[in-house]
């Protein structure tokens, strides 16, 4: 295989320039292909609904310009006893704690933003700054349904965040690092039971924590059957009530841009990432965003398979789901991986 | 290293804004949301530092989790939505001469510890001697030389957390 290079010299300000405009570009992209792919597409087909399928002719391909144009025409609007200012911020911190996660997901050997030395540690950091936003937006709406949601919301996000973090100490267990790209190298340079020509994927040897991190983040993006924070026949929509037009649009792209990112963090951390047997240099750099892409595609259809096809649990439930099962399940992997760990 | 001063003050400047605003704000969610202001510089301020762990923590632990807990109790108690309540007291005197009180003793006290102390960062050949800080380096010192207390700190945690349950539960 040629070993290909990119001879560029650019300086860090216009390096800094590209790199932000393309994190830019990725939340919004990335939520529509999740939205019209998922939301619209697979939805209709397993639920057989007529409407998405039908505007534009060829399988409803113009229904998400139809519902952009929409958004756009709405009026904003901001409750009277609304608290103006709070109000205002809440939608871009929900979006911007979406746009940090991206910095540290790898896409090809030097494709990454930045890849920090405690990368998936800062992932759910800052992940878990929307918290915030959601309490902004609930309690600034001046509205009792946006702030049951928003409180909601809030405990579910606290519960759910600690499976998700034990989930992944597995991974960094195993692959003696917490950056994403050394993630990725450890499963390439890995092997199972010796032959190496797959590298180890750790779904592999990882799959508990692969599920438990699959059943947390579906619960951190307050996604069915987790969505008793904007569960729509208790709550109208949760902290969302009162957003119209452009803001719910924020609202809306930040959690499907969340989405994304963790699809491309399970793709990452348990996938192998960017990396495919037999690719390396110079290719794998012009392969790899493609390769993540499938990659995180497969697990978001996993993620929103699960949302199309099971019901809401109740508030109790959703608790003890966290607290009795997930956590100790967690913890049990990470004292079984430590165990193999120093043995083998 | 100018930068570095530059992003110091600017960061410096925020957080003591946000500070202000806190002991200010009339409305007890909005001082909250001031605390995130200070606390997001703090983590900030580590990053300047080269902590870059100890950042993320503070981001994890202080915004995600201490501030929410703070907000959650607030709106579930009593959360003033829309117009204001007046939060104040007649006790800014006292507290002017508290935090002068505790702003000079600790400044003095931070001065004659590390006034005169230069860091060096890197050598004569240009060299890094100051490792940034790396989650493995303070993984290292946590797990060797400072076991015992680290040890210590997890039973009283876990104490304190066998305590809550205790209290909290009804039978």
């Amino acid at each position: 295989m040629p070993h290909m290079t990119l001879a560029l010299e650019i300086g860090w300000g216009t390096t800094l320039a590209i790199k932000t405009l393309l994190v830019l570009a990725i939340i919004p992209v990335g939520a529509l292909i999740l939205g019209y792919t998922f939301l619209l597409k697979m939805m209709s087909h397993m639920q057989s609904r007529l409407g998405p399928m039908d505007p534009g002719g060829f399988h409803g391909w113009f229904q998400l310009v139809g519902d952009g144009i929409k958004f756009l025409q709405k009026e904003d609007i901001m409750p009277a006893e609304s608290d103006r200012r709070v109000f205002a911020m809440a939608p871009a911190i929900v979006v911007i704690s979406t746009f940090l996660i991206f910095l540290v997901v790898p896409t090809g050997p030097r494709l990454v933003v930045k890849d920090l030395d405690v990368g998936v540690f800062y992932a759910l950091a800052v992940s878990s700054l929307s918290v915030v936003g959601v309490l902004m937006a609930g309690w600034a709406s001046a509205n009792k349904f946006a702030l049951i949601g928003a409180l909601r919301a809030a405990a579910q996000l606290i519960a759910y965040e600690l499976p998700l973090l034990l989930a992944v100490v597995g991974v960094v267990i195993q692959a003696g690092t917490m950056s994403l790209q050394g993630i990725v190298g450890a499963q390439v340079d890995g092997s199972i039971f010796g032959f190496s020509g797959l590298g180890n994927p750790f779904i592999l040897t990882q799959f508990v924590g692969f599920f438990l991190f699959l059943i947390a983040a579906q619960a951190e993006l307050t996604q069915t059957p987790f969505d008793m924070p904007v569960a729509e026949s208790e709550l109208v929509a949760g902290y969302m009530v009162e957003y119209t037009g452009f803001r719910f649009l924020f609202f809306f792209i930040g959690e499907f841009g969340t989405a994304f990112a963790f699809a491309a963090l399970a793709a990452t951390m348990y996938l192998g990432g960017w990396a495919i047997p037999g690719v390396t240099g110079g290719m794998a750099d012009l392969l790899g965003p493609l390769v993540l892409f499938v990659k995180l595609m497969g697990v978001a259809f996993l993620m929103f398979w699960v949302r199309f096809t099971y019901p809401r649990l109740r508030e109790d439930q959703l608790q003890a789901v966290a607290w009795k099962y997930l956590i100790p399940i967690g913890l049990l992997n990470i004292i079984v991986t430590a165990i193999i760990k120093v043995a083998v | 290293m100018i930068v570095q001063n530059i992003f110091f003050w600017v960061l410096a400047l925020a957080m003591v804004l946000g500070a202000i605003g806190v002991v200010r704000s009339q409305n007890v969610v909005h001082a909250a949301l001031y605390l995130v202001v200070v606390m997001a510089g703090a983590a900030a301020q580590y990053i300047l530092l080269a902590a870059e762990f100890v950042a993320w923590v503070q981001v994890i632990i202080y915004i995600g989790a201490v501030i929410i807990l703070f907000l959650f109790g607030i709106m579930l108690t009593r959360a003033p939505m829309g117009g204001d309540t007046k939060l104040d007291n007649d006790q800014r005197w006292p507290a002017a001469v508290v935090s002068v009180f505790l702003a000079g003793v600790l400044g003095a006290l931070l001065i004659d510890a590390f006034g005169k102390k230069e860091i060096v960062i890197s050598g004569a050949k240009g060299e890094q001697l100051l490792q940034v800080g790396k989650a493995g380096h303070l993984a290292d010192s946590i797990f060797t030389a400072y076991v015992v207390p680290f040890e210590v700190v997890s039973i009283l945690l876990l104490a304190a957390l066998v305590g809550a349950v205790v209290i909290a539960r009804r039978d």
